[in-house]
């Protein structure tokens, strides 16, 4: 939510004066801007690359493995759905000193979201009817080409807005990597607003930015659903 | 058309075939042979495990007792030293390359194309080039009168035209054994017609072997060699068509004939 509307008169007078200076927020807004592109948006999209691909090797993996490992797998990808985002960052900045808190950022949202999406494709996979494994097998398709050709495709058709929605939810997430001292764009604004004493514009700019972002992802998401429907 | 005297191997043969679902036995003591060329239609009222036979050929239901063998090979378990053993997905697979099957739902991959579906397995299975492939599955489109339909969606098709596409899919891995599990069950009545007819041409150019399930008795006398009526899990009565069809020796087969021909 964004906090202050904008333009409103203070009943109580503040010492720096208007509580929406334009030419202060025009100044800072290239380093929120900055912190936007070199931490969050980069975390979003790396993070979202991973959780997709591992998500979809997690669900075919508790497929295909033999009963006990798929039993140990599943039962992984619970407990780290299952445990705060914010718990794993900290274990993994605390327990592995040596690494870049960036890189923790890039594995946690990765891998928590991952498990999330899991469930998303296993869904999908479940939803593909099944005639078209049988009718793979009466073929004598490889298990390779029957999940890359018929199953994926198929199953991936229903998951796209749900994965997308995951995505936001992640790109959300991230002022998270504050607690291991990332500087993302809330920390960055925050760090402004605690240097100036003007909050407003900064944590502003970054809603607006965050809200700049999203939506048009969030379209983009229901035109790519749209274009996989099967046409025609 | 091959005569019961002919020496030759068969193409298909169950041995003491059992099959259960959990403990509802479908299939019991089920011996029977299949000639190279020979076209069967099982018949029979539903849940007579005629489709089960087809669908344990193709092998997409387990095995519970006895052996098939497809051109002599053990197709799901041999005998070794008295015990009943799996044989290997490499064997297996290999024969079951040589089986074809179009079923009641078409099962068309809707994600492709239509030629994209008749050439995925001859390229990726047989290894076939693209360029063989391709021109082998327009001159089955061809002949399954939708010539002009390649580039098209499955689900953009009616429902015959989908089947014929599926007729076309199996026929381009040149099967030896061809598998019809109610081919016709899913179709308006109207197009039931050029679906048969496509087949009835099938069965006069090639010599692939059949084995049909249906309930279009007309199709059945026509292209069948033999017809095998089952009840509860069992052969009641097996015969030529004209035999079958005029003049049925089991009760049963009188009362079942009598009921789906009062309904065509």
């Amino acid at each position: 939510m964004i906090p202050v509307a904008p333009f409103t008169a203070d009943p109580v007078p503040e010492p720096t004066g208007n509580i929406w200076n334009w030419d202060f927020a025009i100044e800072i807004f290239p380093e929120i801007l900055r912190a936007f592109l070199e931490v969050t948006l980069l975390v979003t999209v790396v993070g979202t690359v991973i959780a997709a691909l591992l998500g979809l090797v997690i669900a075919i993996m508790i497929r295909v493995l033999p009963r006990p490992l798929a039993f140990v797998l599943r039962w992984a990808a619970n407990f780290i759905r299952m445990t705060p985002l914010v718990v794993q960052l900290l274990v993994l900045y605390y327990g592995f000193t040596w690494m870049d808190p960036l890189t923790i950022g890039f594995i946690v949202f990765g891998v928590h979201y991952a498990t999330y999406m899991s469930e998303v494709y296993r869904a999908g996979i479940d939803s593909v009817p099944k005639g078209q494994w049988e009718a793979t097998k009466a073929l004598s398709m490889s298990a390779g080409r029957t999940w890359r050709r018929v199953v994926i495709p198929q199953a991936l058709r229903s998951t796209i807005p749900s994965l997308g929605n995951y995505a936001i939810s992640m790109f959300k997430d991230t002022p998270f990597l504050f607690v291991i001292s990332v500087a993302e764009m809330v920390r960055v604004a925050q760090t402004i607003g605690a240097q100036t004493f003007r909050y407003t514009e900064a944590i502003t700019i970054a809603g607006l930015i965050f809200l700049a972002a999203s939506y048009p992802t969030a379209l983009l998401i229901n035109r790519l659903e749209k274009r996989l429907a099967y046409a025609n | 058309m091959p005569t019961p005297t002919e020496p030759e191997a068969p193409v298909i043969e169950f041995v003491d075939v059992e099959k259960r679902f959990g403990d509802n036995i479908v299939l019991k003591d089920l011996n029977f042979s299949v000639r190279r060329g020979e076209r069967v239609t099982l018949i029979g009222p539903s849940g007579s495990g005629k489709t089960t036979i087809l669908r344990l050929v193709m092998t997409l239901e387990e095995l519970t007792g006895g052996y098939i063998f497809v051109d002599g090979e053990p197709l799901t378990h041999r005998e070794k030293d008295g015990k009943r053993v799996a044989v290997s997905p490499k064997e297996q697979k290999r024969l079951r390359t040589r089986i074809g099957m179009v079923f009641q739902q078409f099962n068309l991959f809707p994600n492709m194309t239509v030629l994209e579906n008749i050439i995925e397995a001859p390229i990726h299975v047989l290894g076939q080039s693209k360029a063989e492939a391709t021109a082998k599955a327009h001159s089955l489109l061809e002949q399954v009168g939708l010539p002009d339909k390649a580039d098209q969606h499955p689900l953009s098709l009616s429902g015959g035209q989908q089947q014929r596409v599926a007729i076309a899919r199996a026929l381009a891995m040149d099967p030896e054994i061809l598998l019809l599990d109610e081919v016709t069950s899913a179709l308006d009545p109207e197009v039931v017609g050029d679906v048969l007819n496509i087949l009835r041409n099938v069965a006069d150019t090639t010599n692939v072997t059949m084995l049909i399930v249906t309930h279009e008795m007309s199709f059945a006398r026509d292209v069948s060699h033999k017809v095998m009526m089952f009840d509860g899990g069992r052969v009641v009565e097996e015969g030529a068509p004209e035999k079958i069809f005029s003049d049925p020796s089991h009760a049963r087969t009188k009362q079942f004939l009598s009921a789906v021909l009062r309904d065509a």
